[in-house]
């Protein structure tokens, strides 16, 4: 799935050629690398490039939406040996946006964590790929090689005095290394299992050291803000959420696939870009920002723009930019006893309140689904998710409570109906008959 | 499945062991330990599954504690610590892929195939396995053949074809 459609693109300039545009000259052809080259050639200095990232307010693109450019200056100016790790394996239901900038554009992606290891000074880094997308890791390693035979990577980079070198390391199915000292301890070749924080990254990072850590596509954004100039960047989108955003659009629309456009673009335009709704139907809800952002009811959705501020007014977050679209055909204890089951699933086993409360809010929606609900699970299922929010090493308990607490919230009426009446409120057949096998690609 | 001989020695093949070292050197000298997810993988990639005997030897190589591989081999959901299929096929029934046919699809393998999931056709050729989000819910619905091979848009047509490559 390439780039469906776009407003001022920016990141998928280079996914117009799809497969066929990836490689070293490609990139170069495009501007490629001329960042890096401006940069060693004036000898620029790491306040001022990480001034400029700060001025573009480019934020997070994994989830948390944390500003870059101040996660940069954390980093001590003294240590030895520092690292920079880049966040790819994308495993947040609903988001697919780094598999294609792997994909259709690696080398914005080295470039930028190549710029990253200037800013800091870290002369190694890795960037840890989701097991899934196997194809995706190797096509990376072929990027580097292309980035080190041209002398983009090792020792005394184009003749500078700057040395850095970069490697994949691949995830095997974990959705808990997304979490950033997760992955760290996977890199490290054990269980992924989150750290306490603090001490955080920039302080005792991979191997115990100082290490910056951001997501792909905030990686691949960095030569372009440097392009552009940081407030030229931020003037793409909106005061406090600069640039363009890369939206992964699932679920029932004509034309799922990935959107860039700039930060603050109406949801209705957004939805208007994906096709609109499959077959006609009504928008029922969205969850705007991959499957452990609070749902929103279509009323809400409609009324907001595609931006960190936005979308937390509403009550949710944008998050990784995943918008998973639901019609009027979607049962809606169905859709939060298959998320449930995934934050079950996927619960390290490190924090009681996680592993176990993860399991609780399984089986009390699955009986709810399956006509066994009691009249005090809605209540129970809420007490249930007090005794997780908060009171773990990372989110993944807040991740796995955010859904239950705004399904019930704002779909209330349809899991009492499950519990009075022991089955959905929507017909099962015109359920699956809405999910069923859809030709997608309509581009 | 391979063959009985490759199953029964733990010891890994020359070929292997080359693809290790080559992991082992992006990593700095006192971390060889790093390099043991892919380590794991290339032994099941070569035995087609991970026994004990086959993740200790790993461990060995690497020169870190045989529990200590053992605990990576077991958090991961993609090594195989029982025997599989020749072809394993993990379809993602995840939520954005459900709402595209994801369900429909795992249920066309399931009559096909005539088996379940977490189950293996009588012949050795098929295990069939529920999958989490593969990052890839535009393509819906989405299979990964032997954890390697992502298969996207899998409507009827495509599943027929891609279960008759499948020899």
């Amino acid at each position: 799935m390439a780039l469906i459609d776009t407003i001022n693109p920016l990141l998928t300039t280079g996914w117009s050629k799809g497969d066929a545009g990836w490689s070293l000259k490609d990139y170069e052809a495009r501007g490629g690398y001329a960042q890096l080259k401006r940069i060693l050639a004036s000898k620029m200095s790491q306040d001022d490039l990480i001034a400029e990232v700060k001025k573009s307010v480019l934020r997070g693109r994994g989830g948390a939406g944390f500003p870059t450019g101040l996660k940069w200056s954390f980093m001590p100016k003294a240590a030895p040996e520092k690292y920079v790790v880049c966040n790819t394996d994308e495993g947040e239901p609903g988001t697919f946006k780094d598999r294609d900038l792997m994909r259709f554009d690696p080398h914005s992606v080295i470039e930028g964590m190549i710029i990253a290891a200037y800013a800091v000074g870290a002369k190694l880094g890795y960037n840890y790929i989701h097991g899934e997308i196997f194809d995706m890791y190797q096509r990376f390693e072929e990027a580097l090689d292309q980035a080190r035979a041209a002398g983009y990577l090792g020792n005394n980079i184009l003749g500078s005095d700057f040395s850095f070198d970069l490697f994949a390391h691949h995830g095997w199915g974990a959705y808990i290394c997304g979490e950033e000292t997760g992955l760290l301890e996977s890199i490290e070749g054990k269980k992924g299992q989150p750290r306490y924080k603090p001490p955080f990254p920039a302080n005792f990072g991979l191997y115990g050291k100082p290490t910056t850590i951001n997501n792909t596509e905030t990686f691949a954004a960095i030569p372009f803000i440097l392009g552009m100039g940081g407030e030229a960047y931020l003037n793409l989108g909106k005061p406090n959420n600069g640039g363009t955003k890369l939206f992964s659009v699932s679920g029932h629309v004509n034309r799922p696939g990935n959107y860039e456009v700039p930060m603050g673009t109406p949801f209705a335009k957004l939805l208007e870009m994906a096709g609109g709704m499959r077959g006609g139907r009504k928008l029922k809800a969205v969850i705007p920002g991959g499957s452990s952002a609070p749902v929103l009811p279509a009323d809400l959705m409609m009324e907001c723009t595609m931006d960190y501020d936005s979308i937390a007014k509403a009550g949710s977050m944008l998050g990784s930019g995943a918008v998973i679209v639901m019609d009027e055909t979607v049962c809606m204890v169905k859709a939060l006893e298959r998320l449930s089951y995934f934050y079950f699933e996927e619960s390290c086993g490190q924090c009681t309140p996680c592993r176990e409360g993860s399991g609780w809010l399984y089986r009390v929606v699955h009986r709810i689904e399956h006509g066994q609900g009691r009249p005090e699970d809605l209540d129970l299922l809420n007490r249930v998710t007090d005794n997780m929010m908060g009171k773990t090493i990372c989110a993944l308990a807040d991740a796995a409570a955010f859904p239950v607490r705004s399904f019930i919230k704002h779909f209330k009426s349809e899991f009492e109906y499950h519990i009075e009446h022991k089955k959905c409120l929507v017909d099962p057949e015109v359920q699956r008959a809405g999910s069923g096998f859809f030709k997608a690609g309509a581009a | 499945m391979n063959n009985q001989n490759d199953m029964l020695s733990p010891e890994l093949s020359p070929e292997s062991l080359k693809k290790i070292d080559r992991e082992v050197a992006k990593y700095p000298a006192d971390q060889k330990q790093s390099a043991v997810m892919a380590a794991l993988v290339i032994a099941q990639d070569e035995k087609g599954w991970l026994s004990k005997e086959t993740i200790a030897a790993v461990a060995g190589y690497l020169g870190m504690p045989p529990i200590a591989a053992y605990e990576v081999a077991s958090f991961y959901n993609m090594y195989d610590l029982q025997p599989v299929g020749k072809y394993k096929l993990t379809v993602c029934t995840n939520l954005p892929c459900a709402l595209s046919g994801g369900v429909h699809a795992a249920d066309y393998v399931k009559e096909k195939l005539g088996i379940d999931f977490n189950e293996t056709t009588p012949d050795g050729k098929f295990t069939l396995k529920e999958g989490e989000c593969m990052g890839a819910c535009g393509d819906a619905p989405v299979m990964l053949v032997n954890n390697k091979r992502m298969c996207s848009f899998m409507l009827p047509e495509q599943i027929d074809k891609l279960l008759a490559e499948c020899k």
